[in-house]
This record gives structure tokens, sequence and C-alpha cells, in this order.
């Protein structure tokens, strides 16, 4: 037992040597790893699922907000959010090499397309879900449709939607690993090519990416926690002690 | 037909393939002859894989949340551990998670298994709580009233009303799990993922097509069967408040609003 | 000349050619690479009862070629009489040596080059060009390992700087030393390790000085898909692809003029260890039933395999059996 923990702290420190120094390649030439490469590839990385996050919020925010406020498309909102889960990521990269392409601008328009079902669906539900005397009341006071929906509903349903912001960004961040199927070549890298990496390269690449995502979680965490309303927050505090 | 020809036909003539599906030699999109032809020597022991693969992690998953339920309903203070270090599994992306795993248990079936039921593992649980945290009060004062212990209560009426809540929670891992499985292949796992990355498949366009409608049409049929069990499970539970971050159980709550 | 007497020398000929092919079919193989034990004859394989109950677990890399020559010696070891299990699609060669030396596998089929250059670091220009030269060499190599490898095959494959065949007329170029001050202007796409191999990219840019405008890593697989669309100017193909084999009018390997993308046959390799205990049939077996394994029947299978997309076992079988190893 303690020769497998010994054995898994070694890779695991193997791989670290890796990330910070480079170690010779298995194809016995050369170095490969180091801090510069692993920069590469993370900045493609970040910058590929930061490009399919923009996209993906820039179309369904609105599109969430407008159906949840009208309280119209529930059956399409929703189907959205199963239909996402179901669609395997590599399937949707495999789509995209065999018929549509490869290169950037394709792997982040099949990144967008994974992102949009969560945010989509959690605005919509959000919204709808906000309670409806506060917005009667604001109607009352003769406020726009357009600014009930952004100045009542939306920061009341900010909580949801960050929700649904938090599992595409994970998920965007999960799919850029396997990019370089599709000749993008993000941190995932080092995973799917061991030939040149060798088995501390692919650790390691398994541990940036980790790393990558629990820190964007953590981020976008503290983001939802940052705008969820006070009142909000002592409601939930309230039940859930329940 | 020119015999001299026949007399010296070399082996790589003799073994020359039959080009005639046009639709395969232009890499279509729908070369139903070929499916015919290949369908169960190419795609059915990978759906078997991934079904096996899906079911045990699936059934593993919810064993080891429904403990983790127990031990943490009566000791509240368990539940934010809990769900943190889930939560943490859970955000882990799957292709690193395989090979973080890779050190300790190889490559194969087992390893993708772990990560596949580390993964489910979250959102049973948390819809486990969930439910169990809807329960009204009613019943649960009912119970205590006649005599229930602890342990009976809960097994006779807090897990039978969280039923719905559960089943829930198994739709959306279940699905999610079918989804995940196909990248099982990269830690040598098998199932549907072995026909996209191995070979000349990615880029043979009929392959791609048939592995996409046995992924997504494995996930849509498991979807309807615990959608249609959640259905008739709603109508013993009551709407109950929703606490809690996930949209899931904002989707169940609607689920069963619309029921009700 | 009559008809009668036409048809009568027709057949004369004929039955002439029938004889001769006969005759050069049942003959000894005749093997440019001096197999050490070269069976007498292309027979069927004989099943021996002492390889009951020996099980072997063959392995291969993860391309067509690979898998095709996996099931290959997979099926005729069956027919052998052993057990065969298979694990074909391991990974590349860093992988499958693991596994040989783990013991996951007993054997698969690895390049002579591959060996050479990749496992062992010895530079592309000292492998030698000779088959038997360069798996003596190999073998050296292995043994320090607790690796063996048996004869060579007769085909042999290489890295090929591949282009269209209207750019490369257009442009004049016929060999990779042409691409000299062209090739500032032009993408190369080849796999991710391409960069780190010595017979790839880093080859080219240390040994050839050449200069890429730019350097992209795509899958394998699409490797002629990036020359049809436009992407790639040069994509590296391999010598025995399908596609050359069938459409050299679109397809060329620039030539390596000095020679420094390494060729090599294949050798299987195996555990010593598996080896021995798997008999002297092992050997045996899957050195005679690689001899007809030249270019072109290699690129045939190849062929039916990448493009024709049938089944790697298949096609296996189908060599086996006209080959005339297998009933």
């Amino acid at each position: 037992m303690s020769g497998l923990a010994l054995g898994f702290l070694g890779s695991f420190g193997d791989a670290f040597e890796f990330i910070f120094q480079g170690q010779q390649s298995p194809l016995a030439r050369g170095e490969v790893g180091g801090p510069d490469r692993v920069w590469d590839f993370l900045v493609t990385h970040v910058a590929l699922s930061a490009a399919a996050m923009a996209l993906a919020l820039a179309i369904a925010l609105p599109l969430g907000i407008y159906l949840g406020h009208r309280g119209r498309g529930e059956l399409f909102a929703v189907a959205a959010g199963n239909a996402g889960r179901a669609l395997p990521e590599l399937v949707l990269i495999a789509l995209f090499v065999a018929f549509i392409g490869t290169g950037f601008d394709n792997v982040t328009l099949a990144l967008m397309i994974l992102a949009v079902p969560p945010i989509l669906t959690n605005t919509f539900v959000g919204i709808k879900q906000v309670d409806r005397t506060a917005v009667e009341a604001a109607r009352g006071m003769g406020m726009s449709e357009r600014a009930i929906a952004l100045r009542i509903e939306l920061p009341l349903a900010a909580p949801t939607i960050m929700t649904g912001v938090r599992t595409s960004a994970i998920n965007v961040i999960a799919t850029a690993a396997i990019a370089p199927l599709a000749s993008v070549d993000t941190l995932g890298r080092f995973i799917l090519a061991p030939n040149v990496y060798g088995d501390a390269g692919v650790i390691a690449g398994a541990i940036l990416v980790a790393l990558l995502a629990l820190t964007v979680e953590l981020c976008l965490a503290g983001l939802q926690s940052a705008l969820t309303p006070k009142g909000v927050k002592l409601q939930r505090q309230a039940l859930e002690t329940a | 037909m020119n015999f001299f020809l026949a007399a010296e036909e070399s082996l790589a003539d003799k073994l020359a393939g039959d080009s005639s599906d046009q639709c395969i030699q232009d890499n279509g999109a729908f070369c139903f002859n070929w499916i015919a032809e290949n369908f169960s020597d190419r795609y059915v022991t990978p759906t078997l894989e991934h079904l096996y693969l899906v079911g045990i992690s699936v059934i593993l998953g919810f064993v080891l949340a429904m403990g983790m339920a127990v031990l943490s309903h009566r000791r509240r203070w368990l539940v934010p551990p809990f769900i943190g270090f889930t939560g943490i599994l859970y955000t882990i992306p799957s292709v690193a998670f395989f090979f973080l795993l890779s050190p300790i248990t190889g490559r194969g079936v087992d390893t993708a298994l772990i990560a596949l039921t580390a993964y489910n593992i979250q959102i049973i649980y948390r819809n486990i709580v969930v439910g169990l945290n809807n329960v009204p009060v009613g019943p649960k004062d009912a119970g205590r009233g006649m005599g229930m212990t602890g342990p009976q209560l809960l097994w006779k009426v807090e897990f039978p009303l969280a039923v719905p809540e559960i089943v829930a929670g198994l739709r959306i891992a279940t699905v999610s799990t079918v989804a995940i499985a196909t990248l099982a292949d990269l830690a040598g796992g098998g199932g549907l993922g072995s026909q996209i990355i191995t070979g000349s498949n990615i880029t043979f366009k009929t392959n791609i097509l048939v592995v996409t409608v046995l992924a997504v049409g494995m996930a849509v049929i498991f979807d309807v069967i615990f959608l249609l069990a959640q259905r008739r499970l709603t109508r013993w539970q009551t709407a109950g408040e929703s606490t809690g971050k996930s949209s899931r159980r904002f989707e169940a709550a609607m689920a069963r609003s619309r029921a009700a | 000349m009559s008809f009668s007497k036409y048809l009568r020398a027709l057949f004369a000929l004929l039955a002439a050619g029938v004889i001769a092919f006969g005759v050069a079919a049942c003959g000894d193989d005749e093997d440019d690479s001096g197999s050490e034990e070269s069976s007498s004859s292309s027979t069927a394989i004989e099943s021996n009862p002492d390889n009951e109950g020996v099980e072997v677990t063959i392995g291969s890399k993860n391309f067509d070629e690979q898998f095709i020559l996996g099931e290959i010696y997979a099926q005729a070891l069956e027919a052998a009489g052993y057990t065969v299990k298979t694990d074909l699609n391991l990974g590349s060669e860093v992988v499958a040596k693991k596994a040989l030396e783990s013991g996951e596998i007993d054997a698969y089929p690895e390049y002579t080059s591959t060996t050479l250059t990749s496992l062992y670091g010895v530079a592309p220009e000292e492998v030698p060009g000779d088959a038997q030269e360069a798996a003596d060499l190999a073998n050296d190599e292995l043994s320090a390992d607790g690796l063996v490898a048996f004869a060579p095959t007769p085909f042999t494959s290489a890295n090929g700087v591949g282009i269209l065949t209207e750019t490369a007329e257009a442009e004049g170029l016929e060999t990779i030393s042409d691409l000299e001050g062209v090739s500032e202007d032009l993408t190369l796409y080849g796999t991710t390790e391409c960069e780190e191999r010595i017979d790839c990219l880093l080859g080219l840019e240390q040994n050839y000085g050449l200069k890429f405008g730019d350097f992209k890593s795509v899958d394998p697989e699409l490797r002629y898909d990036v020359l049809d669309n436009g992407d790639a100017d040069l994509s590296i193909l391999f010598t025995t692809d399908g596609q050359l084999y069938k459409d050299p009018e679109t397809y060329t390997i620039l030539e390596d003029d000095q020679s420094l993308l390494p060729s090599g046959n294949v050798i299987v390799t195996a555990s010593q260890e598996a080896a021995d205990a798997a008999g002297p049939d092992f050997q045996e077996t899957i050195e005679t039933v690689q001899e007809q394994l030249d270019l072109e029947v290699m690129q045939e299978l190849n062929a039916r395999v990448s493009l024709d997309r049938e089944d790697p076992a298949d096609v296996a079988a189908d060599y086996l059996q006209q080959a005339g190893y297998v009933e």
C-alpha cells in the first residue's frame, strides 16, 4: 500500500518538475515541458474558453431574460438544457472535425454551442421564478417591461443565472482540454500526446486542467456570492437550517 | 477478361477491395449500406461497454450517495463538507480525472468507473439531501406520534417522500454519465468513444453520425425512462421550497409544479 | 493462322503461365529481408496441439496499418493453435513498449526506424539502410531491456513530406531539398508529436535546415484532408498509405534526397520471456505469415481499411486466406 502511495507521490513529483523545469522527452530527443510551454498552452486554453463563454453569454442571456420575463418558451428553454446535457463533448468535437473543420474559430463555435444550454435554461428559470409580487409592484409603479426585467428580475435571478454560468464554464474548460483533437493546442495537449511529453507530462496536464477548472469555479462562486442580493442570501440561510 | 493477366495476378491484385461503395469513397454522411454491413462488428460491443460503464457507475454512485446522506441526515454539520468534497470531484474535468487516477489505478475500465462514479455522487447526493429536506413536517410528526424511532422514520417516511427528488437526481446523473462515458476510452475504458478516437474514425462522417445517434439516443432513452418515473412519483410530493444552487433542482421543482 | 490454331497457342501459353505462377507461388519465397527462419513454403499454418492452452496477447499501436498487422499476427497465431487475445490501439511506441515490459502484451509490430530513433536515440543518418542490419541493430538495443525483435517484413515504411501533385508540379518541387527558400511561405501539418520527432519536423529543421512558415498539429487521420481542403501546403504522410496507392495522380511525396527520414521495416517485438514461454511456433508463425507483405500488398490492405472503411480483422483474414496461410 505504501508502495502505491510512494509511486503516486513520485508521479506527481515528476509532474511538477515537468511544469516548472521541463523534462527529457521519451522520444530520446531534447527537453519538453517547462514553464514557457505550459504558459503557451494555458493562454490558448483560456482564450478559447473565454471566447466561447462570451459568445454564449451574448446569445443565451438576452434570450433567457426575454423568454423568462414573458413566461414563454418554457418547453424550449428546458429542453435546451436537457439536450445540452445529453450531448457528449467528444461527439461535438468529432462532429466539428468531420463536418465543419478544425482550428481555433471552429472549436470556439463548438464550445459556444456547448455553453449556451445551461445559461439559457438557468436564466429562463431564474427570471421566471422571481417573486411575482415584486414584479407586480414594479408594474404598478409604472416601470417599463424592460426596466422590470433588467432592474428587478435580473438581480433577483442572478444567483440562479450564475449557477448556469458556472456549469457552462466548467464544461467549456473541460472540453477545451480535448481541443487538440481539432488542432487547437490547449493544456490538453500534454494529456493527449504521451509519446512526446511522457507520463510526467500527462499527469502535469491533468493537474493543470484540474487546477484551472477549480480556480475558475472558485472565482465564479465568489462572483455569485457577490451578486446575490443580501435579502436572498438571508432567506436562503434561513431555509437551509430548517 | 484477359486470360494472360489472370494468370499473373499479384497478391495485391487478389486482395483488391471492393471500392464500389461510392458513398464511402466520397466520405458521405449517410452511407446506409456500409452501416448495415458493419454495424454489428463495430458498434455493438462499444454500446454494451458503454451501458456497462453507465450502469455500474450510477449504481455505485447511488449507493455511496445514499450512505453519505444517511450519515449526514442527523449530523447536519457533515453536509457542507460532503457537498464541498463531491463538488470538487465534479468540477475536475473528466479527462483530467482519468489521468490523475492513472498512477494508482492504471489504464482501463476500473479507472473509468471510479471517475464516472465520483462525478455521479455529487449530483445524486445533492438531490437526496434536498429531497429529505423538503419532506413536509406533517408526515414526520405523524410518524413520531406513532412511536417511530429515528431510523424507522427515515426509512418509512422520509425516504419514500423524497423519492421524486432522488429520481430526478438519478435522471440527471445518468444522462450526464452517458455523455461523459464517451471519454472513457481515453483512459482505456472502452465505450462508444472508442469509435471516435481510434484509427481513421474521427474524419469518417458516417461513423461520427452513427456514434452521435447512439450516444445521444442512449441519453434520451434514459432521460425519458427516468422522467416517466419521476412524473409517476410526483403525485405524492407536495411542492416544497427549493433552496440552493443547482438549476437542476429548479427544473425538478418545475416538473413537480407542472405535474401537480 | 487459323482461329483454332490461334486458340491452341493461346491455351498453351495460358497453361505455361498458370504453371509458372503455380511454381512461383509454391516455391521458396525469396525475401530481400533475409529472414532468419524463412519457412520453405506458404502453405497453410497447422495447428500445433502443443500450443493449446498457451495464451498470448498481441498488441498494436493506434493507426490503421498497425491494426491490420496486429490482426494478421493474431489470427495466424490462432491458426497455429494458440489462445490469442488482442490489445490493439495501445497508443504510440512509448506506451506500447511499456505494455510489453509490464507484461500487458506479449508482442506488437514495431518499425526498425522507430525502435532505433525513437526508443533508443539513434540519429536517423545512422539507421542502416539494409533491413536486416537495422533489425539486428534494433535487437542489440532491445536485448538490454529483455526484449527481442523477430525478422523484418518485406515492406518498409517511412514518413514522407506530402504535397498535392499539382502544387509540386506548379512549384517545381521534387525533393525535400527543393523546399529550401520556399518553405518559409508554406504551412506544414503533422501529428502533435511531429515537432519533437527527429523523423519529422525536428529532423526537417535540424538536418535539412528548413524553416516553415507555420506548423500545425493535426490528428494523423486528417493528413490527406488538410491537403485536400487547402489548409496545408505540406502534410506528413506515410509511404505505405493506401491513398498513395489508389490516387497517385493527386498526392506526391517529396523525395527524401538526403535520406534523413529513416524508413523502417516492421519487426514484431516481443518480450524474451513471453517468446520463450510460447514455444518455437510463436516466432516461426509470425515470421512465416509476414513473408508476402510487400509494399503493394500493404498499401492495398491499408486502402481497404482507410478508404473503403473495412474492418481490419476482415482485411487481415482476407490476406491470410489469399496468401494461403489459412484455409
